[in-house]
């Protein structure tokens, strides 16, 4: 059906005239939200170049992490072991490095290659041990959370200066990691609609079977696809420790990245089932919830009562594409 | 098919013969605790153990509801919490007050339940999403009402459900109340479960929610039906561990990926469509042994965490493995 049209059609044939409306709607919602919040509490400095810039900077770890969470999710499995993978890679990179400028690059390259390791074990465990994605992952992170919170109690060790250029460098009035997560976006976004590895993911997610029929290697897709995403949470680690100028065991957890990330690629568009969906929807689904969370701290919403508002928006705002699905849901 | 089929009658030697090798890791771990701890073997032993898996065992079963129509409930941790923040905060050190303060949180719990039931049937939310967005709400909630830190005092006639124990049984000598509670939870589970038309359309509409449809199964109730009876048994793990512990904000972290755990070492299959009341007891109180070994044998709370981790994954890939590569 779609799927083996998929395959046959070169995977341009995917981008439709309607593609970008949604996510452009979505953008443009949360940024006026965004602009009538800010004037309607007074606080109209927050409508500026900096203020943007800001409020794009606090999306940063969330978003190049929910990047990788759309690869998992579009070749039809999840990953929830990637708050874990963050805290780890913050820790170790810090740990590592101790304020040595000469172990940034031992440092960062031994936590992009755990990452991929843990990244590939996932994979693995999800096509050779065919585990259900939500139990594999979630494993994998119970294991990696037990072990780090074992070996580390508090902030470990500390990055050198030269490191933290990485989060807080700019080029003009933009930094740096702001640059790299729209970069990341623009890379696989490329990737995922002008590759044979793109059509792939997206025939792997659509139609497995189908998929494996066609002669594509899916278990090698979906292996793939968990290393790139693992890479994601492992690089927003690394980003952690940069900005807050030392690694913690729970960073990572304190982030929610594992559901938030799963959120936004939701709320973006992409299909949990797998097979549709793709980067502007999640990269959409990130701005909302900054847009959403700046405006929280601008009303000066209680901290706990953000937190319910949140749960509240993750269902509405994945209702809002779902209540037309035909058929039943789980 | 076979599940539909024998979960006809409500037979546990068949269930018990057919599935689970749960019950040789229980018994491994049991002789384990036996050998750790002299006095286990004794009904006092056995009684408190019971008494600490109670709540999980309950929630577990809670769990199997959702998880044998093919969903997930994550929003039971999180329950736990709000019961038991919300009857301290209610209840406010008067006796008196108790029996309302039970009433309304159960009446809370049937609320979260309905509204999650009728978010996934008739929004189609998935359900995974839907409990994500509710553990985060209600958690919120019962953080927003305490201010954030354990407010409030549970009195003696709250606390008597995890606390009290009888004395002078003939046979068993000691009864916690908790236990009782369990037994009639759990009978009342399995009848419906088992022996109960509802219970076999509950695993029919797991198996194939789209035959169930067509074939007149009002898939939509049932749906609602299976989320207010995990609703419900996470509300009564949480006057159980209320009694039990008394009130903290973090009392149900973790209940919800336990009781899945269980789940899964208890023969219940993810996705839906099969499942048996006393394979999610054995696996529930497999757990539950497991957390009491590693605990006596000195390994830190982290560690033990771990462990569950891989063993959630080896029991999955185990239990696929013997279903044959079906998929």
């Amino acid at each position: 059906m779609s799927e083996a049209a998929a395959i046959a059609a070169p995977a341009r044939a995917r981008v439709r005239s309607g593609a970008w409306l949604a996510p452009a709607m979505i953008v443009l919602c949360s940024l006026a939200a965004y602009c009538v919040a800010a004037a309607a509490t007074h606080q109209t400095g927050q409508i500026s170049v900096d203020g943007f810039v800001g409020l794009i900077q606090r999306t940063v770890a969330l978003g190049i992490v929910a990047l990788g969470q759309t690869l998992a999710i579009l070749v039809g499995s999840i990953d929830l072991s990637v708050a874990t993978l963050v805290s780890v890679g913050a820790v170790m990179a810090s740990w590592m490095m101790q304020g040595q400028p000469d172990m940034m690059v031992p440092a960062s390259l031994f936590v992009l290659a755990l990452s991929a390791l843990v990244g590939v074990a996932n994979g693995l465990i999800v096509t050779q041990l065919r585990v259900n994605p939500l139990i594999a992952t979630l494993g994998v992170g119970l294991v990696l959370q037990g072990i780090l919170s074992a070996s580390f109690q508090d902030f470990a060790g500390s990055v050198p200066k030269e490191f933290q250029i990485f989060a807080y460098g700019t080029v003009g009035p933009v930094t740096l990691s702001i640059l790299l997560m729209f970069a990341l976006a623009l890379v696989e976004w490329l990737a995922l609609s002008r590759t044979r590895f793109g059509a792939h993911v997206y025939a792997t997610g659509g139609n497995p079977e189908g998929a494996r029929l066609a002669g594509i290697k899916t278990a090698r897709v979906v292996v793939l696809a968990h290393m790139l995403c693992s890479l994601a949470a492992g690089l927003t680690g690394l980003y952690l420790a940069s900005r807050l100028r030392s690694g913690a065991p729970w960073v990572g957890r304190d982030g929610v990245y594992d559901l938030e990330s799963i959120a936004v690629v939701v709320i973006g568009g992409t299909v949990l089932a797998g097979g549709k969906g793709g980067v502007w929807g999640t990269m959409s689904g990130v701005i909302l919830f900054g847009c959403l969370d700046a405006i929280f701290t601008m009303a000066g919403v209680d901290a706990f009562i953000k937190q319910v508002l949140r749960g509240a928006i993750v269902v509405a705002a994945v209702a809002a594409y779902a209540y037309r699905t035909k058929g039943h849901v789980a | 098919m076979t599940a539909i089929g024998s979960a006809a009658r409500f037979a546990p030697v068949r269930l018990l013969g057919r599935i689970h090798p749960s019950y040789a890791a229980l018994l491994v771990l049991l002789i384990a605790i036996a050998f750790l701890t002299p006095n286990f073997l004794s009904p006092l032993g056995v009684m408190a153990f019971l008494r600490r898996g109670a709540s999980l065992a309950i929630v577990s079963v809670g769990q199997l509801f959702v998880l044998s129509m093919g969903g997930f409930d994550l929003s039971v941790g999180s329950l736990i919490t709000l019961a038991v923040m919300g009857s301290a905060l209610m209840i406010n050190n008067d006796p008196a007050l108790t029996w309302h303060a039970i009433a309304l949180v159960y009446l809370m719990g049937i609320g979260s339940g309905l509204f999650l039931g009728l978010v996934v049937s008739y929004l189609k939310v998935p359900s995974i999403i839907a409990s994500l967005g509710a553990l985060l709400s209600i958690k919120g909630v019962a953080l927003a009402w305490s201010g954030g830190s354990p407010q409030g005092y549970l009195p003696d006639n709250f606390r008597q459900f995890g606390r009290v124990t009888y004395h002078d049984v003939p046979i068993i000598q000691v009864l916690p109340m908790s236990v009782v509670v369990l037994a009639v939870f759990v009978a009342i589970c399995a009848w419906l479960f088992h022996g109960t038309t509802f219970g076999r359309l509950a695993l029919i509409v797991g198996d194939n929610p789209r035959a169930a449809d067509l074939a007149g199964v009002r898939v939509r109730l049932v749906r609602i039906v299976g989320f207010l009876v995990s609703a419900v048994s996470a509300v009564t793990a949480g006057i159980l561990l209320g009694g039990f512990a008394g009130p903290a904000q973090d009392v149900g972290d973790g209940f919800e990926l336990q009781a899945i755990a269980a789940n899964v070492l208890g023969g219940t299959q993810l996705l839906g469509g099969r499942g048996s009341v006393a394979g999610v007891v054995a696996g529930s109180l497999t757990l539950t042994a497991l957390f009491t070994v590693l605990n006596l044998i000195g390994l830190p709370k982290p560690l033990r965490d771990a462990v569950q981790g891989g063993i959630l994954i080896a029991a999955v890939a185990y239990s696929v493995r013997r279903q044959g590569w079906e998929k």
